[in-house]
């Protein structure tokens, strides 16, 4: 694998200006995640009302990996169902670790298929879409 | 210095079809073919439980193994073998004076005093204290360069019964000035402890010149096995302290309601040790001492000034640290792309390089950096290897499109 396969034009494209950044405030739904073994960090938070993802963004550190996977996570899953975006994760997770077809949905995310030949990086993929795993279980922590 | 990488097999292979070009010493340093033999030696002629065994091959274990030990008093200039105690690694080493020192002479209120360059190792164990027995912990602080603040050295060595820091830092490669430190923590009458893990591989280290009173290394970070280390103490202080872990070896007398504790150094070592880690340890010595430490510490500077003059030709290369004193670790960000992006950048050019926080996320806060890549260089590098760096670090730059390729 050469450089451009992992570090392909969108990747870089989302890491050097990344989608969704910034805070919600008043969201219903926050958390703070690190890879303690690098020390990346994300603060995801997520407005969901009435089961939809109305809105959502994010503050990070990381590489471009990291980063261009947390750009493509939040363009997916605005806007839809948190059962959806549930959904999409489990998906997400099996794509990048033992390699099952992707969803439609996060077309965008082959673009990281790579990452999956790296085990050392993987973890930086999985990052944003573990603050995401943390938002869906506080809204249905709250809603319940 | 004599010519010493081809004596490395391990780098003479190719990585990604790439020569392997490996700057990740100050994780892990290689080793040697004698190291490597001593290994094979040792399991061929004389395996056996030391200091029981009445037969000859757990004589020749025993014979082998304080030899070892012998070795590695007079490589740091120890008064005497007794005062060099086998443990797993520069951790436990500090780990063993929070337990052993510190349970037995720290109080609620007394201050322990570390730097913010130090290693996870050299943070955690003593926060852990401080939660434990109610201790305050100061840190000297760190100029923008990389070497320690000590102007207010004297105020904040108010109190203070310990003083533990960093020989040489593992990211910023700052060599600390240990006699000046640990001459005005006695004039306060505290206790020094040294954490020499990174120094070993590059210096001479006298532990007599430096004047502390405990050091700790780790025994892979100088061509030697992992799973080995050395902590050294000044005879009275290992005598004072209690021992850190119990078990065989390390008691005079046992009975139900009682127990003597042996003297050092076996007081300290409970347990069947890493025998074949020690006596390979002892190898390790044995091939520095052959290379000679005052041939590579030149050489290790001859390789160091070389990557100072190489580095800054990088565009958006930001070295961390440029202290005059200073030892062949390059911590460094190139603007625009992650450490962890540039590792694997790099690996596929070959390259090993480590990524991150290096274990010491206070320091990274301190410089403005939460992760940094880090080339580390060792007396079997050789100056195209730096070349290398560069050329890679310039390719990386133009995937991710900061040049026209």
């Amino acid at each position: 694998m050469s450089a451009h396969d992992l570090y392909r034009e969108v990747i870089l494209a989302h890491a050097q200006a990344p989608h969704n950044t910034g805070a919600l405030p008043d969201a219903c739904c926050k958390t703070h995640r690190d890879n303690p073994t690098c020390g990346d960090a994300i603060d995801l938070h997520a407005d969901i009302h009435d089961g939809v993802i109305v809105d959502i963004r994010y503050e990070s550190a990381g590489c471009a990996i990291s980063t261009a996977s947390a750009s493509m996570m939040t363009d997916a899953v605005k806007g839809i169902s948190s059962v959806e975006a549930a959904q999409l994760l489990a998906n997400f997770r099996a794509f990048i670790t033992t390699g099952d077809a992707l969803d439609p949905a996060l077309e965008e995310l082959e673009a990281l298929e790579g990452v999956r030949q790296l085990p050392a990086r993987v973890k930086c993929a999985l990052l944003a879409w573990r603050a995401l795993e943390d938002v869906l279980a506080e809204e249905r922590t709250e809603g319940s | 210095m004599r010519a010493v990488r081809h004596e490395f097999p391990i780098l003479q292979q190719t990585v990604h079809d790439k020569p392997l070009v490996y700057l990740d010493n100050a994780a892990t340093s290689q080793k040697p073919q004698a190291v490597i033999d001593a290994f094979d030696t040792y399991y061929r002629t004389m395996n056996a439980n030391v200091h029981r065994g009445i037969h000859a091959l757990s004589e020749a274990a025993t014979d082998a193994y304080e030899a070892s030990r012998r070795k590695l008093a007079a490589f740091i200039h120890a008064r005497q073998p007794e005062e060099v105690i086998f443990t797993r690694n520069t951790t436990e080493g500090i780990n063993l004076v929070a337990h052993g020192w510190g349970r037995k002479f720290l109080k609620a209120g007394d201050v322990v005093l570390l730097t913010v360059m130090e290693h996870h190792s050299n943070l955690v164990p003593w926060q852990m204290l401080r939660d434990q027995l109610g201790i305050e912990i100061r840190y000297i602080p760190v100029n923008d360069d990389g070497t320690l603040d000590l102007s207010d050295l004297d105020r904040l060595l108010a109190g203070v019964k310990l003083v533990s820091f960093v020989h040489s830092s593992n990211v910023l490669g700052t060599i600390n000035p240990v006699r000046t430190i640990a001459d005005a923590a006695h004039a306060v009458g505290a206790v020094v402890l040294v954490d020499g893990a990174q120094a070993l591989m590059h210096m001479p280290v006298d532990v007599q010149a430096l004047g502390c009173d405990f050091y700790a290394f780790s025994g892979h970070k100088m061509c030697g096995p992992t799973g080995i280390g050395i902590f050294w103490g000044r005879l009275e202080l290992l005598k004072a302290m209690n021992p850190f872990l119990g078990g065989g070896d390390m008691i005079e007398r046992v009975q139900l309601d009682s127990v003597t504790y042996a003297e050092p150094p076996a007081k300290f070592e409970a347990g069947t040790p890493a025998i074949s880690e020690a006596i390979v340890l002892g190898a390790a010595v044995d091939y520095l001492n052959s290379v000679g430490m005052d041939n590579i510490a030149a050489y290790d500077q001859q390789l160091t000034d070389y990557a100072l003059e190489r580095l800054p030709s990088v565009p958006g290369l930001r070295l961390l640290g440029s202290a005059p004193e200073r030892g062949a670790v390059f911590a460094f960000t190139l603007e625009g792309i992650h450490a962890h992006d540039l590792s694997t950048l790099l690996d596929e050019q070959g390259i090993a390089i480590r990524a991150g926080h290096h274990c010491a996320q206070p320091l990274g806060k301190r410089m403005g950096v939460p992760a940094s890549a880090r080339a580390s260089l060792a007396f079997y590098n050789e100056t195209h290897e730096i070349d290398t760096l560069i050329d890679a670090l310039m390719h990386a730059r133009e995937v991710f499109g900061y040049v026209r390729s």
